[in-house]
């Protein structure tokens, strides 16, 4: 081919590239489209891969070729043998790679530049500040955000004096010395104190955020891994990198944004990380009132006897592994006659739509799935609210009690439903630390014991009804 | 301000009103798989790994780098695009499509 075809072949493959990225996300929209939108992902990347070769010949390609294979060969497996339960950790990760992959392109190019004898300054300067900054910054927060999933570091909030403001400090000089070196070509050890600090600044980040809080962290990282691509197209002065990075990042802003309603919290508490604060200090009063426990044999009956059930998951039935007994008691009740539907909240489990993906993993049918305005209203209706392993989401305190640390956060209104029965290892609160005066109502039955096996006695239960 | 930066800046203000309205399009139930998909997505920063190992000229120090972002760029994409796919295989309308 000659240079003129190459270019125009390259050209034409950025262009159908950036077209399948945004076909991918407008297919994702609805279950039926939604495999066709990641075959337009997958094409688009393809085409942006292949054209990206072409352009720039034969330079390097077997180490290209090599690191792509070894590439390939660790995704693989990471995709198919990750459990779904740890979907979120798997997500956290992949938002590490793909920062670090931007990072080290910025950086790449800083030494490219400044081997050359024409240092960065100005605009392009300024793109690789940016993506420096956040890909590293992502890189170091989503191991940390790996971390606390994987419960391989404590996921209570780590809090200690100062935090703000050293945290405040950190982000100022990092700001200062990116400063410097888009005005004019700084000192050689400016560049990588810069990238210290971006990273330094990702772990002092996620230390103060809570188990409850990560969905919002990991939606927030995603943005953030989308906006270090979009800079790293700024700097490259490559448009469909900047399409593919864009979309990402607003993506990854609006999910964030719908999880800090979902939890009544002020955007800006989350951008700068100072939430989880009002969690720490909120401390357990775990009052000795009188609950009321059954077996399952009761609960068994009580279902028996419903004709309409609602079921309310949470963390808690991802970490016992619950939602396949939870099918097998679907499908039995569905077969007696009982309605039965799930309630989903915005922030049940660890990432925006983890029991929507758990469900579905158990063959559940996801038009028995709502959201929570589509289905609040229907509680009152219903004669038994099953609510497994969520805890906060489902706290009246929040529509009441002005003290309460999570009062004004939407909720579902299981206290509405005729009977509400909660399974629930102990008394122990929730991550945000607050009693549940739920646990406490007359038409509540408390359910102790490991949700999966508690609901596989009532599988047992139920035909002697 | 050079033509080029007056084009890219087009493309973000525009990319970005899309991506919002997109996204908020896609119900709640396959925000899981949006956030996989679009996080394979961002792994095309690998078009920025090649082009750097891939043109002449680059120090060492570049090349590697820009190696080590290949792998790592490969890893997310192939990584994010297979489980986004096997997180959907298993949504289903109606009971037993197993």
């Amino acid at each position: 081919m000659t240079p003129g075809v190459t270019q125009a072949f390259w050209q034409i493959a950025y262009i159908v590239a950036a077209l399948c990225v945004v076909l991918a996300i407008k297919w994702l929209s609805s279950p039926v489209t939604a495999r066709r939108g990641v075959f337009a992902g997958e094409l688009g990347m393809l085409l942006a891969v292949i054209g990206t070769l072409l352009r720039v010949g034969a330079v390097n390609l077997q180490w290209i070729f090599i690191a792509m294979v070894v590439g390939a060969a660790v995704g693989a497996p990471l995709a198919y043998l990750m459990p779904m339960t740890s979907v979120p950790q798997l997500t956290a990760l992949s938002h590490a790679f793909g920062a670090l992959a931007a990072a080290l392109v910025g950086t790449a190019e800083f030494y490219k530049d400044l081997a050359e004898g024409h240092p960065t300054v100005g605009f392009k300067m300024f793109a690789i500040v940016v993506e420096s900054l956040l890909g590293y910054l992502t890189v170091t927060a989503s191991v940390m955000a790996f971390g606390k999933l994987q419960e391989l570091i404590p996921t209570r909030p780590m809090t200690y004096k100062g935090q703000n403001v050293i945290n405040l400090t950190l982000f100022v000089i990092a700001a200062t010395l990116g400063i410097w070196m888009i005005v004019t070509p700084a000192p050689v050890w400016v560049f990588p104190s810069f990238i210290a600090l971006s990273a330094l600044f990702g772990i002092l980040l996620i230390l103060p955020i809570g188990g409850g809080d990560m969905p919002t962290v990991i939606a927030l990282l995603n943005s953030y891994a989308g906006a270090a691509c979009a800079a790293m197209g700024f700097a490259l002065e490559n448009y469909v990198l900047i399409i593919a990075g864009a979309v990402n990042a607003a993506s990854g802003f609006i999910l964030s944004v719908i999880m800090c309603n979902a939890m009544n919290r002020s955007f800006t508490n989350v951008l700068f990380g100072a939430f989880g604060q009002a969690q720490a200090g909120a401390t357990a009063q775990v009052a000795a009132r009188p609950v009321r426990s059954a077996t399952p044999e009761d609960a068994a009956s009580i279902l028996a006897g419903a004709r309409r059930v609602i079921v309310v998951p949470g963390y808690g039935m991802a970490v016992a592994q619950a939602q396949h007994k939870l099918r097998e008691l679907t499908d039995m009740l569905t077969k007696r006659g009982v309605q039965v539907d799930f309630a989903i909240h915005p922030v049940a489990g660890r990432m925006p739509g983890h029991m929507n993906v758990l469900l579905a993993e158990a063959d559940i049918p996801y038009d028995r799935m709502h959201e929570m305005e589509d289905i609040n209203q229907d509680f009152a209706e219903a004669d038994v609210a099953l609510v497994i392993g969520a805890n906060d989401v489902v706290n009246p305190a929040a529509r009441h009690d002005k003290t309460s640390p999570i009062y004004g956060m939407p909720i579902l209104d299981v206290d509405k439903a005729h009977t509400v029965m909660v399974i629930k290892r102990s008394m122990n609160p929730g991550f945000a630390g607050i009693d549940n005066e739920l646990y406490y109502m007359d038409r509540t039955l408390m359910l102790f014991g490991d949700a999966k096996s508690f609901v596989g006695e009532i599988v047992k239960e139920l035909p002697k009804n | 301000m050079s033509t080029e930066i007056e084009v890219s800046l087009y493309v973000l203000v525009l990319a970005v009103p899309l991506g919002l309205e997109l996204v908020r399009r896609v119900s709640p139930l396959l925000h899981t798989p949006l956030m996989s998909l679009t996080n394979a997505i961002s792994a095309i920063s690998v078009v920025g790994a090649i082009l750097v190992v891939g043109t002449k000229g680059s120090p060492k120090l570049s090349e590697v780098l820009g190696i080590i972002a290949v792998a790592f760029a490969t890893i997310n994409i192939v990584a994010g695009f297979l489980i986004t796919d096997r997180m959907l295989k298993m949504f289903k309308k109606k009971e037993g499509g197993k």
